[in-house]
């Protein structure tokens, strides 16, 4: 028996491991060998890591790169905030035995997570422009005009204004899972939880709530990746650049503009690859954080 | 059967072509000017196939944005046509440095342009010039003529009229009283900071004494710009901070704003969208008197694929790019591309007419942050855009954009160290 051939496993392994190695493992040890290299006379030379000392560094590197990834993290901030509790909120009332048309407001919340980025970004920008927008003309319309400013177009509000139109788009996500999550409970433990007196608001804090917190750890984690990744939003609605005045760079924009290059400034692919290596890091500290300091206490609370 | 009368036909054809090509050249030209397909077709190839037999031409564009990228992959695989149309600057010089493009120094017809015009395409020492300047985009102010005749305003000339006019019409409240936005960040440098500043770093002497080293951005010539565009955020509409670009052509052609600060590329969208008549003035000086300068920057020329079979006749096209005819072909095809040939051109576009003759009474110059100063990081140009937007909104001072601005060039440009 111990000595039965394991060949098979390999077979059936390397279809995936082969296109998974090409398309995704390859690249991105590629990207992050990039990083360790420079534009010389003579092609590309060995720099060890000294893109990196320039990054970390240089003044100007290292300004603009704590800027973005302060701005990255009041983005994320906002969307743990604003998005995920939403995001739980409505799934209990949709979850809600009694709701009607429950099918309708789910597919209404969910329709603008399947928007382009491109559409969302433009279609906010009409909204909220001062000139056509119908924003100030609404606001007007209460009496309220005096409310309205130029959101976008300001350093102190642009990133959470834009950080509220990515709230709008993905706010369907957690409220799907969540809901997934909700519907799972047994009816068995709500009907026992009803009998020792634990009704409404108190069954949703202390049994519905403790259960879906593995769901809420699993939401947190796809919103920080997705987040840090981010780059679409920005792009679409204030340009490579992210003004103003760089109030809305995030390590998307700023790793675009390095890597490929902006108006008159040619691309840098070696100082692009040691930002895409920065973001990798963080992005994976981020991930272990979850998975073994969070992740690995959660189990407790299932059975 | 079908299949043969498409072999069929497809044999025929490429018999045919082949036996044009026995007696003609075919000249092909690499261009992004996809818009000006059928100008190249109707009006521009004809007119040079008429007086050169025996020498085809095919124009082949591709998309803009695109350009560069097909552009160098065609030449590194040796399938670029004869003649390619030029950048302006680092992107051509780069190609010229690769041995992509041919040297056309001895090119007949360049003494048809000044230094300025060629700058654009010669190497750092001006040596060798290695495309034929075609055409140029000016700065200024493009205004609205009826809105000026209802509230009695002149056109100003000097900086105390330009900021008197535009209190006039801010005071009387029926239009804003320039379009412009700053969301974009690039129309505040182009159309602010380099459309009014030759005026103080006096053109060309400035901008080179800049390159040299000579100057400082800190000087008062380079800062003062800024002080004037300053003073410009109280004059743009409710809420600029947030105004595209497209909302700032939009405004103007619609009749809500007064003033436009413009690039004369506007010329032919304004005419297609602004039912009302329109005019142009030059910066104006900050003194009356003084001398004007405008920017007029270099914007397209064609160049010669050194790998072309059919150098003799390309340079026989070229030569005819540079001539008083083509210029006056393409001027008055696109109005606000304006040629760059030193043989004045008759326009029929009485705006485009209106722009170039600043040429007569003011001196040219280029963006100064095209040439040279912008192949490092920090970026001049971006920075620039950046420190127009920050001194509009006042949220950074004139001395201390100009501070910063040089403290980056300074960071990896030799000559300002």
């Amino acid at each position: 028996m111990a000595t039965r051939s394991r060949t098979h496993v390999v077979v059936f392994l390397a279809p995936a491991v082969l296109v998974y190695t090409a398309v995704m493992i390859w690249p991105l040890f590629n990207t992050l060998r990039l990083a360790l290299y420079t534009a010389g006379e003579e092609g590309r030379v060995f720099v060890g890591l000294a893109n990196f000392a320039t990054l970390f560094g240089d003044p100007r590197w290292s300004g603009a790169f704590w800027n973005a990834l302060g701005n990255n993290f009041w983005f994320f901030f906002i969307h743990m905030l604003v998005q995920n509790p939403i995001g739980i909120v409505l799934a209990a009332i949709l979850s809600h035995p009694r709701l009607r048309f429950a099918a309708l407001y789910r597919s209404a919340i969910f329709i603008p997570t399947i928007l382009s980025f491109v559409i969302v970004g433009f279609a906010w920008k009409l909204i909220l422009s001062p000139i056509w927008g119908i924003a100030p003309s609404m606001l007007d319309a209460v009496g309220l005009k005096s409310l309205f400013a130029p959101w976008l177009g300001r350093e102190g509000s642009a990133l959470t204004t834009l950080a509220l139109i990515s709230v709008w788009q993905f706010v369907g996500i957690p409220m799907m899972l969540i809901y997934a999550a909700l519907l799972s409970i047994p009816e068995e433990i709500l009907e026992a939880g009803e009998i020792d007196g634990i009704t409404g608001w108190a069954a949703f804090w202390r049994i519905k709530l403790p259960l879906i917190l593995p769901s809420i750890g699993i939401i947190s984690i796809l919103t920080f990746v997705g987040n840090f990744n981010a780059f679409d939003l920005i792009y679409a609605a204030q340009g490579a650049l992210a003004g103003p005045d760089f109030s809305t760079d995030i390590l998307g924009t700023f790793l675009y503009r390095t890597f490929f290059g902006f108006q008159l400034q040619l691309g840098d692919p070696h100082m692009g690859s040691a930002i895409a290596t920065a973001m990798f890091a963080i992005i994976l500290a981020g991930v272990c954080v979850y998975l073994f300091a969070i992740q690995t206490r959660m189990r407790r609370y299932q059975f | 059967m079908t299949k043969k009368i498409v072999a069929g036909l497809l044999l025929s054809t490429a018999l045919m072509s082949t036996g044009a090509l026995a007696q003609d050249v075919t000249l092909t030209i690499e261009s992004w000017r996809n818009d000006d397909l059928s100008i190249w077709q109707d009006q521009i190839i004809p007119a040079f196939e008429a007086a050169n037999p025996g020498i085809k031409v095919q124009f082949t564009p591709s998309a803009p944005a695109e350009y560069n990228a097909v552009l160098n992959s065609k030449l590194d695989a040796g399938t670029a046509g004869d003649l390619i149309t030029c950048r302006p600057f680092d992107a051509s010089l780069a190609l010229y440095d690769g041995g992509k493009l041919a040297d056309l120094s001895d090119l007949a017809a360049m003494v048809n342009f000044s230094d300025v015009a060629k700058s654009a395409w010669q190497t750092d020492d001006g040596a060798h010039t290695f495309c034929v300047p075609m055409a140029s985009v000016i700065h200024g102010f493009i205004y609205n003529k009826n809105a000026f005749a209802e509230l009695g305003i002149e056109v100003p000339t000097t900086e105390a009229e330009f900021f008197a006019a535009l209190d006039k019409i801010k005071e009387d409240g029926t239009y804003i009283p320039m379009a412009m936005g700053t969301n974009d960040q690039w129309e505040a440098a182009t159309m602010g900071y380099n459309n009014i500043g030759p005026n103080y770093w006096k053109g060309e002497d400035g901008r080179l004494a800049l390159i040299k080293g000579e100057a400082s951005l800190t000087d008062e010539a380079w800062v003062a710009p800024y002080r004037q565009l300053a003073k410009w955020g109280a004059y743009l509409g409710d809420g600029y901070e947030a105004q595209t670009y497209p909302d700032s052509q939009n405004l103007f052609t619609l009749g809500r704003a007064a003033i436009y600060p413009a690039g004369s590329w506007e010329i032919s969208g304004f005419n297609a969208q602004a039912d009302f008549e329109m005019g142009a003035f030059n910066p104006p000086v900050a003194n009356a008197g003084d001398e004007c300068y405008i920017s007029d920057h270099t914007d397209i020329a064609i160049g010669l694929n050194a790998a072309s079979p059919n150098a003799e006749a390309a340079r026989t096209f070229l030569n005819w790019v540079g001539s008083a005819e083509f210029a006056s072909l393409y001027a008055n095809a696109l109005p606000g591309f304006f040629s760059l040939n030193s043989a004045p051109v008759a326009m029929q576009d009485p705006l485009a007419q209106e722009i170039v003759s600043w040429r007569d009474k003011c001196h040219s110059t280029i963006r100064s942050t095209y040439q040279i100063l912008s192949r490092g990081t920090p970026n001049l140009e971006t920075e620039t855009w950046n420190a127009s937007v920050n001194v509009i909104k006042g949220t950074e001072t004139p001395e201390a954009a100009g501070a910063r601005l040089q403290e980056g060039l300074a960071s990896w440009y030799e000559p300002q160290k």
